[in-house]
This record gives C-alpha cells, sequence and structure tokens, in this order.
C-alpha cells in the first residue's frame, strides 16, 4: 500500500514556492461546465486534459477550473476561455484532442481557434 | 444515461460540493461473494426538505434555477434500478444529504465502474477546500484517501500543485490496484 510519507517531502520541497500561484487580474481563465449534461458527453477527460498540459508546461498565469451548467447544454463539453482584456471566447463540442489543440493554439499561441467556436457552431 | 458509474458518482458530488459541503464522503463496496456494488456519497451541505428529494428523484419536476435539481440524480437511480438494485435518498435541511445505489455486480445491465480514481482526482484537486474521504472497498481490503489527513501533512501547500496532483492520482491508481487486484469491475 501506498502510503502518506512521501507528502512529507513534497511539503518540503515546496514550502519555499508557496503563494508562487498568483490568482490575479493577469491570469488568463480556462472553465469547464461540470454539471450532469457536461460530464455526460465527456467534460471530465477535457478537464484532466487541459489540466495536465498547463500543469506540464508550467503556464502558471493560467487556471483551469470547473463550473456548473452553462446553459448550452447540447453544446457540451463547453470550455471557456476568459484572458484579461479580451472578450470571452466560448469553445464547444470539446474532446481531448480539440481541447489540446485550443492550448497550442490559444492558450499558448493568442490565436482563437475559430472552427471551434459557439459562433462557428451555431452558423 | 452516463456510461459508467464513476461519472455518476462525480455529478452528484458535484451537487454536494455546490450544497456547500466541507465534507464528502464517498464509498464504493463491492462484495464478490454476495454480488454486489454499492456507492455512498455522504456530505454535510445546506440539505433539502422533504419536497426538495421528492422533486430530485423526479426528472419532470425540474426547475433549472436550483441547480440541484435535474437528470443527474434520476440518471444513478435509474442505473441502480436497472440492474436489480436500490436507490436511496435522504437528506435534512442543515444537515447534509446521503445518497446511495445498490447495483447487483453481475446483472447484465450494470454499468461498469469506470475511472474512479480518475474522477476522485478531480474532485479532490479542483475542490480545495472542500474535504473529501474517499474508501474502496473490494471484499475483505479497502483504502482510504482523506484528504484532512494529506492537508494536515501539507501544511499551506495546495493539493493543485503539479507533484501533489501527481501523487494523489499514485496513490489512488497503486492502492486500487492492490485492493481489487486490477481487476476490471
Amino acid at each position: 500500500m501506498k502510503s502518506l510519507e512521501e507528502l512529507q517531502a513534497i511539503r518540503a520541497k515546496m514550502q519555499g514556492r508557496v503563494g508562487f500561484r498568483s490568482e490575479d487580474e493577469s491570469q488568463t481563465r480556462v472553465v469547464v461546465g461540470m454539471a450532469t449534461c457536461g460530464i455526460a458527453s465527456g467534460a471530465r477527460p477535457v478537464l484532466s486534459a487541459l489540466a495536465d498540459a498547463v500543469q506540464e508546461e508550467g503556464l502558471n498565469n493560467i487556471n483551469v477550473t470547473q463550473t456548473g451548467c452553462i446553459g448550452l447544454c447540447q453544446y457540451e463539453p463547453i470550455v471557456e476561455v476568459m484572458e484579461p482584456g479580451k472578450e470571452k471566447v466560448t469553445y464547444v463540442k470539446m474532446n481531448p484532442e480539440k481541447a489540446m489543440e485550443v492550448f497550442r493554439l490559444h492558450l499558448k499561441g493568442g490565436q482563437v481557434v475559430t472552427k471551434y467556436t459557439l459562433a462557428a457552431e451555431q452558423k | 444515461m452516463m456510461p459508467e458509474i464513476a461519472l455518476n458518482i462525480l455529478d452528484v458530488a458535484e451537487n454536494s460540493v455546490r450544497a456547500e459541503a466541507d465534507l464528502v464522503e464517498i464509498e464504493v463496496q463491492i462484495d464478490t461473494r454476495k454480488d454486489f456494488l454499492s456507492v455512498l456519497i455522504r456530505d454535510n451541505g445546506c440539505g433539502m426538505t422533504q419536497e426538495q428529494v421528492q422533486r430530485v428523484i423526479d426528472p419532470f419536476f425540474t426547475t433549472r434555477t436550483t441547480r440541484k435539481v435535474g437528470l443527474g440524480v434520476p440518471f444513478f437511480k435509474q442505473a441502480a434500478e436497472n440492474a436489480d438494485g436500490s436507490f436511496s435518498i435522504r437528506s435534512k435541511p442543515g444537515k447534509g444529504t446521503e445518497v446511495k445505489a445498490v447495483f447487483r455486480l453481475s446483472h447484465i445491465d450494470r454499468m461498469p465502474l469506470g475511472d474512479i480514481s480518475g474522477v476522485i482526482h478531480t474532485l479532490v484537486v479542483f475542490h480545495e477546500p472542500t474535504e473529501f474521504c474517499y474508501r474502496y472497498t473490494y471484499d475483505d481490503k479497502t483504502f482510504v484517501l482523506d484528504t484532512r489527513e494529506m492537508r494536515a501533512i501539507l501544511g499551506n501547500v495546495s493539493l493543485k500543485e503539479a507533484e501533489v496532483s501527481d501523487f494523489i492520482k499514485d496513490y489512488l491508481e497503486t492502492n486500487k490496484a492492490e485492493v481489487d487486484g486490477g481487476k476490471q469491475v
């Protein structure tokens, strides 16, 4: 059985770095809808993929969180990207692969992936 | 319908978090001899009145203004009853809510448990500061993950930190495999 012992070491290592994660206005927020509609259509793998990617690349200015029902159940899984000073971008019918494209092109590259947005879907 | 029991657990536990619970207990018990799989989700959130409980189990009396009310609970109930099981929900305003679903393990219509470790990881990491106590039992073996114990060791280090998050994932997967021998449930 794995015990909690390793956490002691992690704590000792992290001690000096606590408070590093800033939660101010300069943060980009990435929000995944995780109500019944989102979960049923596959939001959990999307959330994990985004959170893992942000973590792996150490992007401390991006905060991946979850929320309840956004009110557009037929378009789930939905990912909203809120960058400071910019209009919110709503990506619809996401899956982990599409989410990775959004991660690469939008979150890292600054380019909105228009083909996956709500506006494109509604056309 | 959800494809896995684990996703039903995620959905119902999300309700607990939204009901402002500071402790959510989740128990998954598999008994191959008595042929059942049971799931218990208990929280100390705001709870519901008797009338609200009735509404929650009926998908056609839902209101979209109350987030606790919707298809989540009826999905879970139906999944259990389809597998020759049972479902109950008990709640008291100001005290909390307890949801219990039992499935017949060998029933042909029982949906798979699914990625339960992944679901618990998602709940624990994305809902700070809500505390979770998760217990997984397979026949005579059990393991427990209690975020209160973790936090006592970690102090003010967040569960969201990469190394802690990876540890939690590993802890869940390793211990689950030890308890159930890596069997697909």
